[in-house]
């Protein structure tokens, strides 16, 4: 599939009605999203016949994005239900078989390494200092072969040493900078939209026999 | 949820010591055909717990996987065919899943199971 068909096809995914401040429900929007999953795929094969989770899945957007490009299954995972249920009729308009789950990222607990890849938009961190992380420790111990995931750039230094030091991973590397549009979707947004400098990273995990969360 | 989904979830309670398989109760199940993949099966044939999803798939009302699986039996496309199906294409619509040391229920609704904690167990 073309980058330019992934994004109109995603692009067309319903988006939160009415998104929750507290969980800092942003949508992901098509251009970055489908850019993220475009890369995971062409330039390291970590989507195509793979197991691919969506922490934090919103209304699926990264997750289905895996499904388009020939992720053999594909998991969302929300504590949010308005958000799963939006997700899993995107899932149904695009004629996609995703699972979800509804659980709180941070305790999460899997066992084996059925999951080679996970794509995620975590939180910023900005309303609940260390959410982003959260996520990220949990998405390392996860996956058997990378996660994707966005930070922004402000905190580049902090997630590389996070990921390197705390969260076992091999290795943490920027592979794009994107700016990431705000809409104005809450009351406390004071300008129509704001861009705000993010980056992609891609994290691989130590190799291990048998983990468990 | 399919059961390659049920063979890594854990019961998430804290303190809690046998945490999987998660046990299944059926209100209902559906089927979704999906591709057959062979390198994946084979590949996947290895990070599966063999016997949470064989007696998972039982619960389930498929009766066809053999208790015990080897390597060797990966070279028998009937064999591939049932792992297929086990694995991907059996659905858990309605029902619950349920921590194997405590009996706590975690319902499923629309194929979603809902994990998430009450205040005292996380």
């Amino acid at each position: 599939m073309k980058l330019k068909q992934l994004e109109s096809l995603l692009g067309s995914l319903e988006q939160f009605s009415t998104p929750k401040i507290e969980l800092e429900q942003y949508p992901t929007g098509a251009h970055i999203a489908s850019r993220m999953l475009y890369t995971a795929e062409n330039s390291f094969e970590d989507v195509n016949s793979k197991v691919v989770a969506d922490f934090g899945c919103g209304c699926g957007t990264l997750g289905l994005a895996a499904g388009l490009l020939g992720a053999e299954s594909v998991i969302g995972l929300d504590i949010d239900a308005e958000s799963l249920e939006i997700a899993y009729a995107n899932a149904n308009e695009l004629e996609l078989d995703m699972d979800f789950i509804q659980c709180d990222i941070k305790n999460l607990k899997w066992r084996g390494q059925i999951v080679e890849t996970v794509v995620m938009n975590p939180p910023f961190g900005t309303r609940r200092k260390g959410a982003d992380m959260d996520f990220l420790s949990s998405a390392m111990k996860v996956a058997s072969q990378a996660v994707y995931s966005l930070h922004k750039t402000t905190t580049r230094e902090h997630v590389k040493r996070a990921a390197l030091r705390d969260y076992n991973a091999r290795s943490a590397e920027v592979i794009c900078e994107l700016r990431y549009d705000v809409p104005q979707l809450y009351k406390f947004h004071k300008k129509k939209e704001v861009d705000i400098a993010v980056d992609l990273w891609r994290f691989v995990p130590q190799r291990k026999q048998e983990r468990s969360l | 949820m399919r059961l390659l989904t049920h063979n890594m979830l854990s019961s998430n309670i804290k303190g809690v010591a046998n945490r999987f398989p998660l046990k299944i109760e059926v209100v209902k199940v559906v089927e979704k055909e999906v591709d057959f993949n062979i390198d994946f099966l084979k590949n996947m044939f290895h990070k599966v717990e063999w016997k949470a999803l064989a007696e998972a798939s039982r619960t389930m009302g498929y009766t066809e996987l053999p208790e015990t699986a080897d390597a060797t039996m990966l070279d028998s496309d009937d064999f591939l065919h049932k792992f297929h199906h086990a694995l991907l294409e059996l659905h858990l619509e309605e029902g619950a899943l349920v921590c194997p040391e405590t009996g706590r229920k975690f319902p499923v609704n629309k194929g979603i199971p809902n994990m998430l904690l009450h205040e005292d167990e996380v």
